[in-house]
């Protein structure tokens, strides 16, 4: 199924690239970091496209902030911050790990150790309710019921 | 232990519930294309625009220092602009606040022409021709107005064509409380 998908997959058009309007930068080294990069911020237009992917006239800017800025000899840390600076947290596809946004990172994982604890327990008391002892009528119920022979 | 939990245990489900509900609730008030800006309580970034054309000031961030003020981000291609010409046009009037205007990505030719159409409440106008200063503010979209208070912080932002509504319930409180 799976490589059937693929297949069906590598046979469809890739959509084009978005970059009819940019300008690249000029060493091919410097080129593929900014798109590379650009890859990480979103496009606070479409929200849920990066500004690698997007059309939209403020991702064609923004790619072109990220290249004046790699072109300024920024490390990518100081080009995540200059975006971060001015549009928050909220450009950076990936949130950032931080007070904040740990019930966002650690929820799963809290609510998975949860699930977990719970299941636990609910065996352990399970096997630890250990059948009452059988009282006298029942005992001799049960002999009644052994000794009958199914004759009918 | 055991006895209690069970006692509570079919009020879970109930629990559950209510808490999604209560997330959903809230959500339904939320709108997700509204980006809070990243500089709330920060002061204005510089910059130092020209004018649209020779009959109007250009706006530089020193000018917004000494009065409580709004900078309205503007163009003439932006419909949602227009919708809010007159209410910007009456605040301008009325003295409430100082209104600057940055008009973003827009040929002067077109700038003025808007003006001259809708009239020009606007104290000085910078032109920002390419967006790059929208970039420096944050400015995702149009229009967008930053409240800024007299010692030229931005105080809020507001996503969007400004309506009375918006007025009356934040704009106008937050303008008072600033001017105190």
């Amino acid at each position: 199924m799976l490589t059937l998908f693929l297949a069906w997959a590598g046979l469809q058009p890739m959509p084009a690239p978005a970059f009819e309007n940019d300008v690249p930068l000029a060493d091919p080294a410097m080129e593929d970091r900014a798109r590379e990069l650009s890859r990480l911020f979103r496009c606070l237009v479409c929200q849920n496209q990066s500004i690698f992917d997007s059309d939209a006239e403020l991702a064609l800017d923004l790619r072109r902030v990220v290249r004046e800025r790699i072109a300024a000899g920024d490390s990518d840390e100081e080009v995540t911050d200059y975006l971060v600076v001015r549009y928050g947290d909220f450009v950076l596809l990936k949130p950032p790990f931080k007070p904040r946004t740990y019930l966002l990172w650690l929820g799963p994982a809290l609510i998975v150790a949860l699930a977990i604890i719970g299941v636990a327990v609910f065996f352990r008391r399970r096997s630890q309710v250990a059948a009452a002892p059988l009282s006298e009528s029942e005992q001799a119920r049960l002999a009644a019921l052994l000794d009958d022979e199914p004759s009918s | 232990m055991l006895v209690p939990v069970r006692r509570f245990a079919y009020l879970l489900p109930v629990t559950l519930f209510l808490v999604l509900a209560g997330f959903f609730l809230r959500g339904l008030s939320l709108d997700p294309s509204e980006v809070p800006t990243a500089l709330a309580d920060k002061p204005m970034p510089e910059f130092d625009l020209p004018a649209v054309d020779d009959d109007t000031r250009g706006l530089a961030t020193a000018d917004l220092a000494g009065a409580v003020s709004f900078v309205n981000v503007f163009a003439s291609w932006c419909l949602p602009c227009r919708a809010e010409h007159p209410l910007l046009t009456t605040l301008a009037e009325a003295g409430t606040v100082k209104l600057f205007g940055i008009s973003y990505k827009d040929k002067p030719a077109d700038a003025r022409a808007w003006l001259d159409e809708l009239g020009d409440p606007y104290e000085r106008i910078g032109a920002d021709l390419d967006g790059r200063i929208g970039i420096d503010l944050g400015v995702y979209g149009v229009p967008e107005t930053f409240v800024i208070d007299r010692d030229g912080r931005i105080r809020y932002k507001h996503i969007g064509p400004i309506t009375q509504r918006d007025l009356d319930k934040h704009l106008l409180p937050l303008i008072e409380r600033l001017r105190q």
